[in-house]
């Protein structure tokens, strides 16, 4: 591994080591680019991963301290944890399901085709599908995404069996085990996948791409990494002629220290990334860096969620075998009629005992609630996964008086439903208890969102300066070597699971830095 | 700075997915009969009753109830303000009709839980119940839940598919292991 000196101002410096810092981070790697990622989490190996829920929690979870206000339900029933991500080296793709989808043509024009929808901030995405397509195909590639580059999907679980009974009694066209990054079969160094059923607490067998697994190791082999763990951004620095010069940095030991850097990425996740430029703030950047827009830290999207648990006469068992094991899409597709613009996913989820106890209903108590954990093992599960509006005023800004272990100022979350997500939630949850009903479930039940596991667009791309914080490229429209290289970027969130569009996108931007380099523009 | 213990502290004052680290903190609680080493017998009794009114599970034995208890007990042996606060709410589910709550009948047991949800005391207790009760692998016996499945190899081979009371899906939407 390379060891590069703190004064060294020729390295790229990307901040965050999940799905886009990761895989940023071997992209330019493999390009012979000198690379510096800063990880505030520890690194762990399969070995080290646990098959329980709650230590696992404890493990993999980004606890700083963080805040929420607004309407939404998250609010009220996990006040101190807005976000269910990961800090650790692989970030939330250590958590992840695999769930890896293209989005479709219409999600990167919804201005245009949704129309002026009252208190959205819609806009149209800088790039189109067919700019991304060549780069969606080489990160399913890397990603040894089912159903593509001939990799057979995977074999369904008990869950799954329910929710295809229910869908094609229902009439729905569109349901199978999905495309998942998770091996069917060996596939670049790693297994086929075991059907443990704990995709989300880190998966022991490796059958499950993340970039703790896949592209850091990839990294590492190319001699040009130079990973620090534990190492927390709190500030990047500029100098005078619109650049950005460094990060400092609290090492492991709680050490401040001062990388230089020619270029910086910034990958922290939809909150951190915000948090980081606000926390910049300078006598020259006075509301935080590349925010002269005023957009950075708004148009916060976390999708529209929300799952629907049936209990049926019979055992299900869904825990058994992969967490996310299948997918109806027919309800991904815009169609005003239903009362909503933007579509959403169905699909399965299974949480372990603990996991349900804490997330089926919030606060609930009694004997309804009892019963209802009676019928566990006769449980089948599915997510409820759309496109939320983005609204300016759904937002991360820095909290006024909380600070963390740093002393930094903590981001607070501030989210409403927009009527859109609301109408939408309602069309899913009666579709989905409909699935289930098809299939003679005795009771369902609604289950309202959990911790945000998509953060999206709190830095988003747009083509002109004063409606987002990056370009096309993700570079940021104020200081030309200062890139945004994960989901902060996206303009709108589409129906789909986001992690596939986030390593598209990194690939993509590895490119373009690697360009930009060398002609010398950066 | 000792960051890490501030963080998980004040992180388990500001989320109710709190009672989960705690409950990871104290794995190992004692099963067999409780040991109280902050509580006095009355609270200890007043406790169990409530979790068990908390989460009604008729065929679960005492004994997995105690268990919470016992996470209750040994937090308020770590903290002065959770012992004041177990203290006070046992008082306070004393008073509410003027019999001690282990004698009240359930109906009665129930109006007096309900009029004290939002009490800090009683989502103290309801919030550790439902992290310490499902976290409990005996406890999760009951419920069918087999845990952790990555030394017996997955469920590969033990079951994650066989489901036999609906049809098999395509081999097109599902295709076989392998
Ligand atoms: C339970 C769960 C299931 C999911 N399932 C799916 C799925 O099936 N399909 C899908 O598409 N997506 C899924 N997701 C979402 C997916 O994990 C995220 O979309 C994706 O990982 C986000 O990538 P990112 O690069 O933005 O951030 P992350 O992957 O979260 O990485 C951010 C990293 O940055 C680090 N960091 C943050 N701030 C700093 C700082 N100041 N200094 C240094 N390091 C910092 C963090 O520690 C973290 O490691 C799931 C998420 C969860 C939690
Ligand atoms: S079910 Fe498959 S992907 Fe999930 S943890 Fe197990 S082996 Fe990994």
């Amino acid at each position: 591994m390379a060891n590069y000196d703190l004064s060294d101002d020729s390295v790229v410096v990307v901040i965050g080591s999940g799905a886009g810092g990761g895989t940023l981070a071997n992209e330019l790697c493999q390009k012979g680019i000198k690379v510096v990622l800063l990880e505030a989490g520890k690194r762990y190996g399969e070995n080290d991963f646990v098959n329980d829920e709650w230590d696992s929690f404890g493990q993999l979870s980004w606890l700083d301290k963080r805040t929420t206000s607004g309407t939404w339900r998250v609010a009220k029933d996990f006040a101190g944890l807005p976000a269910w991500i990961c800090k650790t080296v692989g970030g939330s793709t250590v958590h992840w399901a695999g769930a890896s989808l293209r989005f479709q043509e219409h999600e990167f024009k919804t201005r245009t085709v949704y129309g002026d929808v009252e208190g959205a901030t819609l806009l149209d995405w800088p790039i189109s599908l067919q700019d991304l397509e060549p780069y969606y195909d080489k990160a399913e590639d890397k990603m040894g995404t089912t159903r593509t580059h001939g990799i057979p999907g995977l074999p369904g679980n008990n869950n799954f069996k329910v929710m295809y009974t229910g869908a094609k009694r229902l009439g729905y066209k569109n349901v199978n085990t999905g495309r998942m990054s998770i091996n069917s079969r060996a596939r670049d160094g790693r297994p086929a996948c075991q059907q443990i059923g704990f995709c989300f607490q880190g998966c022991k067998s490796g059958a499950k791409w993340s970039t703790l697994v896949t592209e850091i190791p990839a990294a590492e082999a190319t001699g040009k990494l130079d990973l620090r763990t534990q190492a927390q951004a709190l500030q990047i620095e500029h100098d005078a002629d619109g650049k950005v010069s460094g990060v400092l940095y609290a090492d492991k030991d709680g050490n401040r220290q001062l990388q230089k850097a020619r270029v910086i990425c910034v990958a922290g996740n939809s909150i951190e990334t915000p948090r980081l430029l606000l926390n910049s703030a300078s006598a020259q950047h006075p509301d935080g860096l590349a925010n002269s827009s005023g957009q950075v830290g708004r148009n916060y999207m976390r999708h529209m969620t929300g799952s629907v648990y049936a209990t049926f006469d019979k055992p299900v068992n869904m825990y058994r075998g992969t967490t996310m094991a299948g997918i109806i899409t027919d309800e991904s597709i815009n169609d005003p009629a239903r009362g909503f613009v933007g579509g959403y996913e169905m699909e399965t989820l299974s949480l372990g005992l603990p996991f349900m106890a804490a997330f089926l209903d919030p606060g609930a108590w009694g004997r309804g609630f009892a019963e209802a954990m009676e019928g566990y093992d006769h449980m089948a599960g599915m997510w409820l996964v759309g496109e939320d509006m983005p609204q300016a005023s759904n937002r991360i800004t820095l909290h006024e008086s909380e600070t963390d272990q740093f002393g930094l100022p903590v981001p607070n979350v501030n989210f409403d439903d927009h009527a859109n997500d609301i109408a939408m939630r309602n069309h899913a949850f009666k579709q989905g208890s409909a699935v289930y009903e098809a299939v003679g479930a005795t009771n369902v039940y609604e289950t309202p969102p959990y911790p945000s596991t998509h953060n999206l667009g709190t830095c988003r791309m747009s083509e002109k300066p004063q409606d987002g914080v990056c370009n096309k490229w993700g570079q940021t429209h104020e200081l030309a070597n200062l890139f945004i290289s994960d989901g902060s970027q996206f303009t709108t969130g589409a129906a789909e699971n986001p992690t596939l569009t986030i390593v598209t996108l990194a690939i993509r931007q590895a490119d373009y830095i690697a360009e930009q380099m060398g002609q010398k523009s950066i | 700075m000792s960051a890490k213990g501030m963080n998980r502290r004040q992180f388990l004052q500001s989320s109710s997915l709190a009672a989960g680290a705690t409950v990871a903190a104290t794995s190992g609680a004692a099963a067999q009969g409780m040991g109280l080493k902050a509580l006095d017998d009355h609270s200890g009794r007043t406790l169990l009753k409530m979790t068990r009114d908390l989460y009604p599970h008729d065929t679960l034995a005492d004994l997995y109830y105690m268990v919470v208890v016992e996470v209750l007990d040994a937090e308020a042996a770590g903290n002065d303000d959770t012992a004041r606060l177990i203290k006070d709410g046992v008082a306070k589910l004393d008073g509410a009709m003027g019999v001690n709550f282990v004698d009240l009948s359930e109906g009665n047991r129930l109006a007096v839980l309900e009029a004290m949800e939002s009490d800090p005391f009683f989502q103290k207790v309801r919030g550790t119940t439902v992290v310490a009760l499902y976290n409990d692998p005996l406890v999760w016996r009951h419920f069918g839940y087999e845990g952790p499945s990555f030394e017996y190899g997955g469920y590969i081979d033990r079951g994650f598919d066989d489901l036999r009371w609906v049809g098999e899906p395509s081999a097109d939407a599902s295709p076989k292991a392998g």
